[in-house]
């Protein structure tokens, strides 16, 4: 016997799929922006580890040297992009999704042994709901990091008139660099996302074009069970 | 406290541990189905959603192809006018850039020699101020410098009948007006800044001294009591470089006619003996070397707008 979960709401299923477009677009269009100004680079004691980006990059990438189309693109995109993650972060309020989603007490000390679970370092993993707490975690960031791109890019846009922003935010300068971080963010949850996708299976992404998963009966969800806070194998 | 699974000693449900109870999550299961009945309806659902994604994709597809058409770029271009729209909203009198200490000024980049040719020479210098709307009927001191900007087609002309000349000014006029500092970021739309030095006049008290909106006779309110025409053109003497800027940012109180840096006279290759400098907008907006200065009803040419970039550019 078989039950179908409804795993994804078919409003977070599409913003979801819309948002990655328009991220790429965001990102691409920013590499386009970055370019004229390429200045940041990962530093220690002196010694240049890491410049963002190597020449190597631009070319593999076939990055246009376009400032002007970047900044068209960049500045068009904005609106669908912020839209689409407010509508996401509304829907997410409302609907009650956020349960699944926000950190709760503990969270983050559990996240440690998922991290260690998913290196194949301990073989159980804590209990969860709908998301385990590694996840909690990163969903909940990823879209405050959103939050931070759209207010750290306002304080680069409108430097003048909103300059109280841009001062919060340590100055033009800082914004910039605090933007930019944000987007280095972005491509880090992309990279480990994509593998824990590829890692978790058919199924698990099936849920998120179709909603549904199939689960056993036998094994009802949600399991609320007493564990031992020690051994949850026990 | 130790457990067995199969049971549930404690009713309060914090002390499960479980984090689907902790916000009560509430998933959604269906009743049981047979496995047969479970794996057709997930066979109909699959294929449903991903029909629907295939023709969503493939919608996107067509629909990002057709915005870098010709036809599609008027699209870009209408988000681009609505931007400005939002910049102009935003726009405050009385909003201003940071000001920072004198000694972290420093001299910026040259860049950019556009309009700047040779065999200037700034002792024949001086600026030119004509071409309120109608501009080929007042006299231009300098016809090199003759403003073509027009009346918007089919508009009433909203001068008076005899219009009275234009101005020509020497350094020494800008610089018996108030002279004000400012150590303000310059913004460059590559990204970079400088904090720079300025040293220079207002212009806004360079309008008012020369009282251009009484001698014209315009009051259309578009730039807050000054009665002057909502864009303004800026050109180099060469009309090598040539700027368009809206009258509301370009009366900014850090808006400054600058012919100091860094506490020296301002260099040629910083745009001596007179450019513009602003906290409104970007660099390539901060003209060297003004030759001229003209108020007009439509929007003015602009050097790097017609290399692609925003025409407002405005911070």
């Amino acid at each position: 016997m078989k039950r179908l979960e409804r795993k994804h709401p078919l409003a977070v299923r599409w913003l979801h799929w819309i948002n990655f477009p328009l991220l790429t677009l965001m990102i691409w269009s920013g590499l386009l922006i970055y370019w004229a100004n390429a200045v940041y680079s990962v530093k220690i004691l002196g010694y240049e580890l890491l410049h963002f980006f190597p020449q190597k990059f631009y070319e593999v990438l076939g990055i246009p040297y376009q400032l002007a189309h970047g900044m068209t693109l960049h500045f068009f995109f904005m609106w669908f992009f912020a839209i689409n993650g407010v509508i996401y972060a509304l829907y997410t309020l409302a609907s009650g999704e956020w349960r699944a989603l926000v950190p709760v007490p503990g969270s983050f000390g559990r996240a440690g042994r998922v991290f260690l679970h998913d290196l194949h370092l301990i073989k159980t993993l804590p209990p969860q709901g709908k998301y385990n707490d590694g996840q909690r975690i990163a969903y909940t960031g990823v879209v405050l990091m959103g939050f931070g791109s759209i207010i750290t890019g306002l304080a680069v846009y409108k430097p003048l008139q909103l300059a109280w922003l841009t001062s919060i935010l340590g100055g033009y300068e800082w914004a910039r660099a605090e933007h930019f971080i944000l987007t280095l963010g972005y491509v880090l949850f992309f990279i480990i996302h994509i593998a824990q996708v590829i890692r978790a299976g058919w199924a698990n992404f099936r849920s998120m074009i179709v909603g549904y998963q199939l689960v056993d009966h036998v094994a009802p969800l949600p399991v609320v069970k007493p564990i031992d806070k020690g051994d949850p194998a026990a | 406290m130790t457990a067995s699974p199969d049971q549930f000693p404690d009713p309060a449900p914090r002390s499960t541990g479980n984090t689907a109870e902790s916000l009560r999550e509430k998933p959604w299961v269906s009743d049981p189905l047979s496995d047969e009945a479970a794996a057709a309806a997930m066979v109909g659902r699959t294929r449903r959603s991903f029909i629907t994604a295939a023709a969503a994709a493939l919608a996107a597809s067509l629909g990002g192809a057709w915005l870098l058409s010709p036809g599609g770029r008027r699209v870009f271009a209408e988000v681009m006018r609505l931007n400005e729209g939002v910049g102009r909203q935003l726009y405050r009198a009385n909003s201003r850039a940071p000001e920072f200490a004198r000694d972290t000024a420093r001299s910026p980049r040259v860049n950019g020699t556009e309009g700047l040719s040779d065999g200037f020479e700034p002792a024949d210098w001086t600026l030119q101020v004509t071409g309120l709307a109608g501009g080929r009927d007042l006299p231009q001191f300098n016809p090199a410098l003759a403003f073509d900007g027009a009346d918007e087609p089919g508009s009433a002309p909203k001068f008076p009948a005899a219009p009275v000349a234009g101005l020509r000014l020497a350094l020494a006029d800008i610089q018996a007006l108030p002279r004000v500092e400012m150590i303000t970021e310059l913004k460059c739309i590559e990204g970079w800044s400088t904090v720079v030095h300025w040293g220079g006049a207002r212009v806004a008290d360079f309008v008012a001294k020369y009282h251009l909106p009484a001698q014209n006779g315009i009051a259309d309110g578009a730039d807050g009591g000054f009665g002057l025409p909502p864009y303004v053109s800026l050109v180099t003497p060469d009309r090598g470089y040539y700027v368009g800027w809206d009258t509301a940012s370009f009366l900014h109180p850090q808006t400054l006619l600058c012919y100091e840096m860094n506490g020296a006279p301002l260099s040629l290759a910083h745009g001596g003996p007179l450019r513009l400098v602003a906290t409104s907008k970007y660099g390539i907006k901060q003209i060297k070397r003004i030759g001229r200065i003209a108020f007009a009803h439509q929007r003015p040419p602009d050097f790097w707008a017609e290399q692609g970039y925003d025409w407002f550019s405005g911070l």
